[in-house]
């Protein structure tokens, strides 16, 4: 059955109170945004440039990554290849299993969520803790993160204080969230200390020097990547930025746009293994390089995935993650999922009031609702709209071809509006009207008053 | 075809036509950098200092409370830990280290991260992240204004590792609820000499 987003969100706001909740707290996080977007004057310079470096690099990212690929060799880096995410698995549980590593820790990736890697490595013995807070928390309670930057943000304190109850064995009753932290800290460093392997994924990987940067606050990619010998990377193709110097651009914009930081707690650059250990990185393509072949989907490759755009979406604060059919929530997820798989994600393009707000956050300025828009056209023409949807387009667009019918129309339906409001909840339209009060039946059309307006000021109609 | 060949050679074929690379805005020079550093670093959960000289520092650092407990390890030339790192064969054995004091080569204005390169870490990476408490020393002639200062700033041999160290370790992964200490350092001493 395809995933239907309005089904899925309107099981999400069945609960008012929570549902209001969630809108806040990533309303919480868009203000911390501005703000610190505000301390940068020179802010909307550097959207611009990143964008810039973002569009170059994807003009010529072959070239790049070649380079990347050969300055990263030389600096002690063992670079794999994956066409796709079997390939992506299989070369990882490849080198865990040389090693004889039966445990490992992870840090944020959502390239490895897109591979699902863990369930891949789990089948084969091996114990996969994801380390970041929030991942952790979704782990143990066996669901997909509903935010990219903020796993958990769907879960309430007490809900994650019943959970480490249950899995780590707190006492029951637990929810301050400064008890909780310490609780998962002391677990996590067990993990962390008996782990043989650690995996990260990639945030910049820099042609010139051969080298990748990691981003975290917690700094759970560095305990894991200081402490077990082996560290594998796993990195979409789309990750290469061709100088260090590009990062100055791109770090004062991640943190700032993410959580509102000036910058994330640590930003490790990674070009060489542990004294006496390995470093592997894996470059994954799992579709991006069809995705880079069409002119209007490029741009959706430059995402530097801070979440910017989910936390100002009208549509993800008020629907939750999980009412997205992609492992992306938010109007990037409705852009990366359905260019990918239209049919398996048509409602997706939907999922948004085309408000352009994500587009105006986003410090690479991907234009996501213009993708948005493009895409519902595509699903229309591929005929992947519901029958309602498809046959009240039809109906709308042969009255809007048609003056005078759309004008009768008009006037029925404000007399009906007057006589018989009723009638507007009966039928398919009646969706609409959930939670909705009906307008006021104006008594002056838009129509009525222009042509009244122009009969007596001939000198403009002119 | 390897992986990697299917990989490039489909991008070869994608037809993107060349893109120029942008120029870089130039940064606004925002007030003193020292005044700002500090301030950045309290902003970012950190605990700033300033102290004229070496000698200040010594005795400034010797006077935090972080630095009487029994475990501590120094790669700062002047200040003497507990702890000798070269001694130690595996990082694991960092687990109890109660605090380290680590040099800075260059400090951001704009964010209070410090630049801390590899060869400052001594044998063992694992110092930055595995103790209880951090102390940073920097210089006041290498507090920079931004980022893109920084990254003129910084030199990063190949093969090599560094890393911006920005206040301590923290998550708001619970109700956005900061909390300082998630798994590194709990605390973040901060000092700049001159």
């Amino acid at each position: 059955m395809i995933h239907h987003h309005p089904e899925k969100a309107r099981l999400f706001v069945l609960d008012d109170e929570r549902a209001h909740w969630h809108d806040k707290a990533l309303w919480f996080v868009r203000v911390k945004r501005d703000r610190a977007a505000a301390t940068v004057p020179e802010w909307e310079g550097l959207r611009t440039a990143a964008e810039g470096i973002k569009v170059h690099t994807l003009s010529r990212l072959a070239e790049y990554l070649e380079e990347f690929e050969r300055k990263a060799t030389a600096n002690g880096i063992q670079v794999h290849w994956a066409r796709d995410g079997e390939e992506h698995n299989r070369i990882v549980h490849g080198i865990l299993e040389k090693r004889g590593v039966q445990r490992m820790v992870k840090s944020k990736s959502m390239l490895t969520e897109e591979c699902h890697l863990n369930p891949y490595l789990e089948a084969r013995g091996i114990e996969v803790v994801d380390t970041d807070l929030g991942e952790r928390i979704v782990q143990l309670a066996g669901e997909p993160p509903s935010h990219i930057v903020m796993p958990a943000i769907h879960r309430k304190k007490e809900e994650i204080g019943e959970l480490f109850h249950e899995k780590l064995g707190t006492p029951r009753g637990l929810s301050d969230p400064t008890l909780l932290t310490e609780r998962a800290r002391a677990h996590l460093r067990e993990k962390f200390l008996k782990a043989e392997a650690g995996l990260t994924g990639v945030n910049f990987a820099i042609a010139e020097t051969g080298g990748f940067v990691v981003v975290t606050n917690e700094g759970n990619a560095d305990m894991g990547t200081t402490l077990p010998p082996v560290h594998i990377a796993s990195m979409g193709i789309e990750k290469v930025i061709p100088r260090l110097a590009d990062l100055g651009i791109f770090l004062r914009l991640l943190a700032r746009s993410a959580t509102g930081q000036p910058v994330s707690s640590y930003t490790t650059h990674f070009h060489s293994p542990l004294p006496g250990g390995e470093l592997h990185l894996v470059i994954v393509d799992n579709g991006r390089s069809e995705m880079l072949s069409e002119a209007h989907r490029r741009k959706a490759l430059c995402c530097i995935r801070c979440g910017a755009c989910l936390n100002t979406c009208p549509v993800y604060r008020r629907s939750g993650g999980y009412s997205y059919s992609y492992l992306i929530p938010g109007p990037i997820g409705s852009v990366l999922g359905p260019h990918r798989d239209l049919a398996g994600h048509a409602s997706l393009p939907f999922a948004s009031s085309l408000c352009g707000s994500c587009t105006d956050v986003c410090p690479v300025k991907v234009d996501l609702h213009h993708q948005l828009l493009a895409l519902r056209q595509e699903a229309g023409e591929e005929k992947l709209l519901p029958f309602g949807k498809r046959m009240g387009m039809k109906m709308a667009s042969f009255a809007m071809a048609r003056p005078a019918l759309f004008r009768a129309g008009g006037k029925f339906a404000r007399w009906i509006l007057r006589v018989a409001p009723g009638l507007a909840r009966v039928g398919p339209g009646a969706v609409w009207l959930r939670g909705r009060e009906l307008p006021e039946p104006p008594t002056e059309t838009f129509a009525d008053l222009y042509d009244r307006e122009m009969a007596t000021r001939p000198e403009v109609k002119s | 075809m390897s992986a990697r060949e299917a990989i490039l050679s489909a991008l070869r074929a994608s037809g993107a036509a060349p893109v120029a690379a942008p120029a870089h805005p130039a940064p606004v020079q925002q007030g003193d950098p020292v005044a700002r550093f500090l301030e950045s670093v309290k902003g970012v959960g950190g605990h700033p200092y300033r102290v004229a000289d070496d000698a200040a520092l010594v005795a400034a650092v010797a006077a935090l409370p972080v630095w009487s407990a029994p475990r501590r390890a120094s790669l700062v030339p002047g200040i003497d830990g507990t702890v000798d790192l070269e001694a130690v064969d595996d990082p694991h054995a960092l687990a109890d280290l109660d605090v380290a004091a680590i040099p800075g080569e260059v400090a951001v204005a704009e964010n209070g991260a410090v630049w801390v390169k590899g060869e400052s870490l001594g044998p063992h990476r694992a110092v930055f992240v595995i103790p209880e408490h951090l102390v940073l020393v920097v210089r006041a002639a290498d507090v920079v204004n931004d980022m893109q200062a920084a990254y003129g700033r910084i030199t990063l041999p190949r093969p090599g590792y560094g890393l911006f160290i920005s206040g301590p370790s923290k998550t708001a992964d619970i109700e956005q609820s900061l909390v300082i200490g998630a798994h590194g350092a709990r605390s973040c001493a901060v000092f700049v000499v001159g």
